[in-house]
């Protein structure tokens, strides 16, 4: 193909795009628009499968059985979310096996929140209603992106996700309603996973290298900053509610703006995490690999009993 | 209170939670996405029932009781589950031996249950059948899998079942409480769904070319409460919230 071809082709693409048409895995699509999408969607689903590790550290030990139940299918859902989403990336010609390795090598990320401890049982409340909470602000925008199986499969995720805000934020009323000591439980969850949250959003738009492009593609349609804002001006009222305080002297409501103004993230920290150095990255890694490793031979064996298997079938069949 | 039937709701409720617990802890570390849902699901649906049983079993005791100071707050002497249930997730060939071993007698007993002449009783059955029968399902499917997969995989199903198969028998071992519930037409009578079990799991080991140990299914004690070590592990979680914080609700 010729480069005017190439670039023809190229307009073309974007301009459906600027009309608001999906894009399907057997359109033509420019290589680098296939690749950001292996990375970014890749890079959900391994947050989905990294995220169920912190949390699921907690079912054998809530505190009820209604909780319990709650919690394993929550756990659970997040594995269907990884499961939609690794087959959405698959579309676009990777295989699982190949994005895990990715993701065991390092060479893929996921969502920093994860590489934070879950200590208590009020981490579980705080994680639904703030991480929960900041994904979806994300997520939802994420429904109407350009490349259909990625916007298909958001549409049920997001579904998943604000039911799990819910719980979460439900968790945290009760506490917040509770004793004495269950109130300065929920009161510590918010002030540990609130500044972690706030990073989900990623960089400032400033620093962000890869939201000019995104806006383009419509794999964004808010910026960093516009979303956490937003995130900031929903979650304060609802602390509020609670009856707890968001840990962050300079939150103030700004009049002439109409939003909340807040305090200065610590990058450093975000950085620091981001490069691997946070609380349980190395356990989170450690467990995904581990739990691979030790299912090799599991899943070597269906593949060898599928294989035996579908050769009687053909046998019969002669 | 009639706690001869307590008793009997606690045996068949505690089966569930513990067994739902051990799968439980398996969340996020499946051999793959699917295996990892699916025993998630499995666990689910033995809480679901584990509810139902002690909410039932507050109710017949009567008190302050609600579905979790029964579930959570009792001694270890206390729990009544067979052994089989409680022990470890070794690697995946003793969770799907295990899961196999307790599903081909959980799927007869309710079966039975099913026209038990307490409606509670009949009525969770009914509900768990369905559940049930899913289960029995996937841990068969995958002991032929395995059994039947590489060699690798034969031989670890093979260790499993050698192990575990000490555990088998006291699922037929008739306890004072089930002879109970067997007389009085609320419980099963052990004796017809051990015929059953037999042919289920020799059809299915047969053809997943795993051999039945040829020594007697010894272990036993769980039914009258009296567990191997494992057991208090699983109760130092499973109750860690209730006994650190008491009497608050979540």
């Amino acid at each position: 193909m010729s480069e005017k071809e190439i670039i023809d082709l190229e307009e073309q693409f974007q301009a459906r795009i600027d009309r608001g048409e999906n894009i399907e895995p057997k359109d033509w699509m420019p290589e680098k628009y296939r690749k950001t999408h292996i990375r970014q969607i890749s890079q959900h689903a391994h947050s989905e499968i990294v995220g169920m590790l912190p949390e699921g550290n907690w079912i054998t030990r809530t505190p009820s059985l209604r909780r319990k139940v709650a919690l394993l299918a929550k756990v659970q859902d997040e594995a269907g979310h990884g499961l939609y989403l690794y087959s959405a990336t698959e579309t676009l010609g990777i295989s699982r096996d190949e994005l895990f390795e990715q993701l065991h090598s390092g060479k893929a990320k996921y969502s920093s929140i994860f590489n934070y401890p879950v200590i208590t049982w009020a981490d579980i409340g705080a994680i639904g209603w703030l991480v929960d909470g900041a994904a979806i602000m994300n997520q939802v925008m994420l429904t109407r992106t350009s490349y259909g199986p990625y916007a298909r499969a958001m549409v049920r995720i997001c579904k998943e996700e604000s039911f799990h805000q819910r719980q979460g934020y439900e968790i945290m009323l009760t506490l917040a309603q509770g004793t004495k000591v269950q109130k300065e439980m929920a009161q510590d969850a918010l002030n540990r996973w609130w500044w972690p949250s706030l990073m989900m959003f990623g960089p400032t738009d400033e620093a962000s290298t890869h939201t000019e492009q995104s806006m383009k593609w419509k794999i964004k349609r808010k910026t960093n900053d516009e979303l956490r804002q937003q995130f900031v001006n929903q979650t304060v009222p609802q602390a509020e509610f609670l009856g707890l305080t968001i840990p962050d002297k300079d939150l103030k409501w700004n009049e002439e703006r109409g939003q909340y103004d807040f305090g200065e993230i610590d990058w450093d920290e975000f950085w620091r995490v981001v490069k691997g150095h946070g609380p349980c990255n190395k356990e989170r890694l450690h467990a995904r690999k581990s739990a691979y490793e030790k299912g090799k031979w599991v899943r070597d064996a269906a593949v060898a009993y599928a294989d035996k298997k579908a050769k009687q079938t053909l046998k019969e069949a002669v | 209170m009639n706690d001869n039937l307590y008793q009997y709701i606690l045996q068949l409720s505690d089966n569930s939670m513990i067994l739902g617990h051990r799968l439980s802890e398996l969340c996020g570390h499946g051999p793959s996405l699917e295996t990892d849902i699916a025993l998630t699901n499995i666990s689910l649906d033995l809480y679901g029932q584990t509810r139902s049983y002690c909410q039932y079993a507050a109710k017949v005791k009567g008190e302050d009781f609600n579905e979790d100071t029964v579930a959570f707050l009792r001694t270890e002497r206390e729990y009544k589950n067979v052994l089989l249930v409680e022990q470890p997730n070794t690697d995946f060939a003793y969770i799907i031996v295990r899961q196999f071993l307790f599903d081909a007698y959980h799927l007869p007993l309710l079966e039975q249950l099913k026209n038990s002449k307490d409606e509670m009783i009949a009525a969770i059955a009914a509900k768990s059948i369905k559940e049930v029968s899913y289960h029995h399902r996937f841990s068969s499917e995958w002991v032929k899998r395995l059994g039947d997969g590489t060699e690798e995989s034969h031989q670890k199903m093979q260790e499993a079942l050698d192990y575990l198969w000490a555990y088998a028998g006291e699922l037929f071992e008739e306890s004072q409480i089930e002879k109970w519930a067997k007389e009085e037409g609320i419980g099963a009578d052990l004796n017809a769904i051990h015929e059953e079990y037999k042919k289920d799991i020799e059809a299915v080991f047969a053809e997943a070319t795993l051999t039945i140990p040829e020594y007697d299914p010894y272990q036993q004690g769980g039914k009258n409460g009296i567990h191997s070590e494992h057991m208090g592990y699983i109760l130092t979680e499973l109750q860690y919230m209730q006994r650190t914080y008491p009497n608050m609700t979540w």
